[in-house]
């Protein structure tokens, strides 16, 4: 028995070509239509892959044949966008994907959980054995081990997230903080409610259109404050979000030095997402004040992505010992096995070390 | 043999300072407990060096340059078991152990172990006084490092240039809290190190005791300064810097003096 990986993702095929191959085949329904023991379906927005293990050879076209919605006769269509990795390959490709290495974000710890999912709908369905099982549970095992001993998931990619992780590093918890988002635009909803989802509890929302600010403020969780009085909340605001459609800066050294007077011990962060920019840039050299831009906090995201990729390095390491621990345990595990039920290995129903 | 022991103790922070500048070096720098394990190995060889010298002398070993100069990196190491975990300051392990180290080395290279041709007598107040400004003097050089952190962290904030490290400090919220504490502690220990030098039942010399108060009202002042919120949290960590230096300084000057006249 050998276990194998056909699939396709977002290094081989668009996203037209993805959807054609995505929805519309169970781990039940392959293991049925492809004639092998186990399966397992991993199928994300990035990637659909079918992970199985069978004793004779399954083609790559009879299990693209499984997931499409609309076959085609023509027996070399499918082959373009797919991959195909077998054995030790194929244990290798598991734990990089598992891991976030073969992700579009590197690190990302998204697929970890969908690839979790994806096992337990097939180990319900009876689609995953014990080989998947070991196969799976072993690359769990290797994700953790790389997101604890390398920097991999470090720092944030997106907008929203760059704010909330440097709020984090300013103020530790945010349960205590008080926010004030300015302008009720789609960023700051998200900035808002990425800041809510780590713990703010006091968000002002404030718009020149009342109205709209009320209807942030119901869809955030926070409270709409009138647009007049903002710039006097800046003397107890923690965290300040801005994105209004001003031509002219609305924040300056000289409007915001008397507001800080009372508070010097206390930082002053500021989230400016608007273009053009809300607060002139001077700000940032006030002391206790943190100032982002959009381009300052794309930055941050492209410096994390960057230190993301420098740990592949180190994660690649980590995964290459366990393919190799794993491939001579379970080497380990048929010859124990063999040797208890003394009958020679069972060509038929066990996975063979030399195919690995 | 007790210098055995405090070459082992040396090597043991030399370990966390190597990992650390490893891991720097790599971009991959992760705290964990490695750091702690080494510095409280460290602690328990210093510690065993000074019972053993404290043993010999009949005495707390504050004698000489030499043992002044183990007692304060003992202080530090002591301060820092007693303050990192409990404040998740970890890292402050990767800061503290290269001034332990820098302290030991120059400890055991310099000619500084110079015994005293006569036993001295025992004097618990003296004693007292001796051992509890230096352990205040550890006190603040934690204080020193969590500003050196406080400074390192706020400067990358405001380039917005995050490095490995970034990533890996304790909020600036947490290091200052940390950092006030780590001055209340040591501002306490020192005023009452400072107090108990009036009953030694000596005469104490006119300049040490006017440079002894001097740091004394620079950390009241820092202390104050904090409290009234006339300086902000970057300036209070400068400060702590610039602190710890002056009163580095000025126990390098009191262990001097002290040695060429000695109080019975």
């Amino acid at each position: 028995m050998t276990v194998f990986c056909i699939g396709l993702s977002h290094h081989t095929a668009n996203v037209a070509t993805r959807e054609q191959f995505a929805g519309s085949a169970t781990a039940e329904s392959i293991v049925r239509e492809a004639g092998c023991p186990e399966a397992l379906l991993l199928t994300t927005c990035n990637r659909v892959e079918v992970y199985g293990v069978s004793h004779k050879r399954i083609s790559t076209d009879e299990i693209a044949r499984c997931l499409t919605k609309t076959p085609i006769r023509d027996p070399h269509y499918y082959a373009p966008p797919f991959y195909r990795y077998e054995a030790e390959k194929c244990v290798q490709h598991l734990f990089r994907v598992a891991s976030g290495l073969d992700s579009m974000v590197v690190g990302e710890s998204e697929i970890l959980g969908q690839a979790k999912k994806a096992y337990e709908l097939a180990r319900k369905s009876g689609a995953a054995g014990q080989y998947l099982h070991r196969l799976f549970q072993r690359a769990f095992r290797v994700a953790k081990q790389v997101r604890t001993h390398t920097d991999i998931a470090r720092g944030a990619v997106s907008v929203g997230s760059v704010a909330v992780d440097l709020a984090q590093r300013i103020f530790g918890r945010l349960s205590d903080c008080k926010v004030l988002v300015l302008g009720a635009g789609e960023m700051s909803e998200r900035t808002a409610r990425a800041l809510i989802s780590r713990g703010v509890t006091d968000l002002r929302v404030t718009n020149r259109s009342m109205d709209r600010a009320c209807e942030l403020a119901r869809a955030v969780g926070g409270r709409a404050i009138p647009f007049e009085t903002w710039e006097t909340q800046c003397r107890e605001i923690d965290i300040f979000i801005t994105s209004t459609t001003s031509e002219t800066p609305l924040l300056t050294t000289e409007k915001l030095a008397p507001l800080l007077r009372d508070r010097l011990d206390h930082p002053l962060f500021i989230i400016d997402i608007a273009v053009p920019r809300d607060v002139d840039p001077s700000v940032n050299e006030m002391e206790g004040v943190y100032l982002y831009d959009i381009d300052s906090i794309r930055s941050v995201a492209e410096q994390s992505l960057e230190l993301r990729r420098q740990q592949v390095v180190a994660a690649e390491a980590i995964i290459a010992e366990h393919v190799t621990d794993f491939v001579d345990s379970l080497s380990r595990g048929l010859n124990d096995a063999a040797r208890k039920t003394e009958h020679p290995l069972p060509g038929e129903n066990s996975l063979r070390a030399s195919e690995l | 043999m007790d210098r055995y022991l405090l070459i082992v103790s040396t090597v043991c922070f030399l370990a966390a300072v190597v990992h650390t500048a490893i891991e720097l070096r790599a971009g991959v720098f992760r705290p964990l407990r490695f750091n702690f394990f080494a510095v409280g190995l460290g602690f328990i060889f210093q510690t065993a060096f000074l019972s053993l010298r404290g043993h010999e002398l009949e005495r707390c070993p504050l004698t000489n340059l030499f043992e002044v100069f183990i007692f304060l990196a003992w202080s530090v190491a002591a301060i820092y078991m007693l303050v990192g975990p409990g404040y998740r300051l970890s890292l402050m392990g990767a800061f503290t152990a290269p001034l332990v180290v820098v302290l030991q080395v120059f400890a055991l290279i310099a000619p500084i172990d110079i015994r005293h041709p006569v036993k001295l007598p025992a004097n618990p107040w003296l004693e007292f006084h001796a051992s509890i400004s230096l352990l205040a003097y550890g006190a603040f050089a934690l204080a020193c490092i969590a500003g050196v952190m406080y400074l390192v962290q706020e400067r990358q904030l405001k380039t917005h240039q995050l490095h490995s490290i970034f990533y890996h400090l304790p909020p600036l919220s947490d290091l200052f809290a940390a950092i006030t504490r780590l001055l209340w502690w040591g501002f306490a220990l020192y005023t009452l190190g400072i107090v108990s030098g009036f009953f030694t039942g000596h005469p104490l010399p006119r300049p040490q005791v006017v440079a002894a108060i001097g740091i004394w009202l620079l950390y009241a002042a820092i202390l104050q300064g904090r409290h009234l919120r006339w300086f902000a949290p970057k300036r209070v960590a400068a400060l702590c810097i610039i602190g710890f230096s002056a009163a580095l300084t000025l126990l390098w000057g009191i262990t001097f003096t002290a040695e060429m006249h000695p109080i019975p």
